[in-house]
């Protein structure tokens, strides 16, 4: 039982394996019941689409992982530099915070509409969306970390009379690393979702456009293909960024 | 090193409505160590910090003063119980950081040879989470030693080490600090009696000079004078506090 627990091929193969139990229960309902397609169609229709469709939902697809890639750098960019300015200026810790507090009151998702009035149906909105709702953890998580350096190295940097420049970029910083990382998980499960949001609110491409367009002609298997389609792309990124943090922690910890 | 400076520190220390110490006199002899024994939470420490100009948590009025009359600001190192090791940083980088915290030129020759003659030369590139406690206290002697500063502040740097390595470090650190004006805290009446050039014991009742051992510092670990000496430190250490 330990052998095979150690053995890789069974942590691949365990989550497959109730995956292949929710098919089979979902493909029993829908012929048992005798669900018509465009209520729900079972996961092997879902699966001809996907091999039918597949150029027209990987260029969809292609779109919204664009969208997430540029909401990502941007959000994290933003939201580090804030972090950043918060911890290293008290005036904006003063007047900032609490207007970002603030700020997170409001649900950002009703900020969907505008964003396309203003910046029109291309990517921009997208990439906007995203990049406000990754905004506020990226930025709070490394704010933490960057205000609970360990006391110890501070006061041996001010023993040694370091410069608060170099006291930032030597201690603060790399000893905020693992806040910020754990920010960046959470911003790379949260970037997708914004993206979407902003592809229902007006688009002429992306998953989120596929998949209402593919609901309002109840081509409900396109539907699901591309929903598939876009938890596999968050997927990967919650995988890949979750092993750049690994590396991140390991080293800065 | 550069030039000996001798600094005496009068004044008294509130903390809120509690009096911490009241009228206290300490004086460190320029280049000698001065061991400032006591219990812990007595404020051994927080007299480590207001010399190091580092948040004490304390009203203090009273003086600071040099012997030569300059500020103490940047001729100070400091060595605390943790080793304060930068985990991201290798072991060169980590004895170079004050200088670069300085945004200064750093030397690294400098710092490689004095890993050298503390027995590091073989671990220059690791980092410190592959070193053994030791080890990793003597990077931070390393460290203090590249500041090359007169005074040296040392807040229980040996305490969390095993006996056999608390013994060596403090031959390490007595031979190559031998030239520095030293204040040691510690709550280890065998560390004060070891290198005590003066000896202060903290307590309830205030700062008290006591007779160092006759013999020269560093004394020998079985020096007698010296066990002659921790005995009767640590007596006073328990009488204190009735």
């Amino acid at each position: 039982m330990i052998m095979a627990r150690s053995f890789p091929l069974f942590a691949v193969l365990r989550p497959l394996a109730a995956t292949a139990v929710i098919l089979a229960v979902w493909q029993a309902l829908v012929s048992y019941y005798a669900i018509p397609p465009f209520i729900l169609p079972g996961p092997f229709r879902v699966l001809g689409t996907l091999w039918a469709s597949w150029e027209i939902i990987f260029d969809h697809a292609l779109i919204t992982a664009w969208e997430v890639f540029w909401g990502l750098i941007l959000g994290t960019l933003l939201g580090g530099l804030t972090a950043l300015n918060l911890a290293t200026s008290a005036v904006a810790r003063y007047f900032v915070k609490p207007v970002l507090v603030l700020t997170q009151a409001l649900p950002v998702f009703a900020l969907a509409p505008l964003l396309t009035l203003w910046l029109g149906y291309g990517i921009s909105s997208k990439i906007l969306m995203a990049v406000l709702i990754i905004y506020f953890p990226v930025a709070s998580s490394f704010f933490d970390g960057l205000m609970q350096t360990p006391k110890g190295w501070l006061d041996l940097a001010h023993v040694m009379k370091g410069t608060p420049r170099q006291i930032l970029w030597r201690i603060r910083v790399p000893a905020a690393i693992p806040s910020f990382a754990s920010g960046l998980r959470l911003a790379a499960v949260y970037a997708p979702i914004g993206a979407v949001i902003g592809e229902w609110v007006g688009a002429s491409q992306g998953l989120g456009y596929l998949m209402l367009l593919a609901n309002g002609r109840a081509k409900i298997d396109l539907m699901f293909a591309a929903l598939f389609v876009l938890a596999l792309l968050t997927l990967c990124l919650h995988i890949g960024v979750g092993k750049l943090c690994d590396r991140l922690i390991r080293h800065y910890q | 090193m550069s030039n000996a400076v001798g600094i005496s520190l009068k004044g008294k220390a509130r903390f809120g409505d509690k009096v911490l110490f009241d009228d206290l006199e300490l004086s460190l002899k320029a280049r000698q160590w001065t061991c400032l024994l006591g219990p812990s939470g007595i404020g051994k420490t927080t007299i480590l910090r207001l010399l190091a100009d580092l948040a004490a948590g304390v009203s203090f009025t009273g003086s600071i003063e040099t012997s030569d009359g300059l500020p103490l600001a940047g001729r100070l190192a400091y060595m605390a119980q943790t080793d304060l090791l930068m985990p991201w940083l290798s072991v060169m980088d980590n004895v170079l950081i004050g200088s670069r915290l300085r945004a200064k030129v750093s030397d690294p020759d400098k710092a490689r040879s004095l890993l050298t003659k503390l027995e590091l030369a073989d671990h220059l590139d690791k980092k410190p989470a592959e070193l053994s406690g030791g080890q990793r206290q003597r990077v931070a002697l390393a460290r203090t030693l590249m500041e090359e500063c007169p005074i040296v502040l040392l807040d229980e740097p040996f305490s969390a080490l095993d006996a056999r390595m608390r013994s060596e470090m403090q031959e390490l650190a007595a031979e190559w600090l031998k030239d520095a004006t030293i204040l040691l805290v510690t709550h280890d009446p065998a560390e004060a009696a070891r290198l005590g050039e003066s000896i202060y014991l903290m307590s309830e009742r205030g700062l008290r000079a006591v007779e160092p051992p006759a013999s020269p510092a560093i004394r020998a670990v079985d020096d007698e004078a010296m066990l002659v000496c921790q005995g009767h430190l640590l007596k006073q250490l328990r009488e204190a506090r009735t």
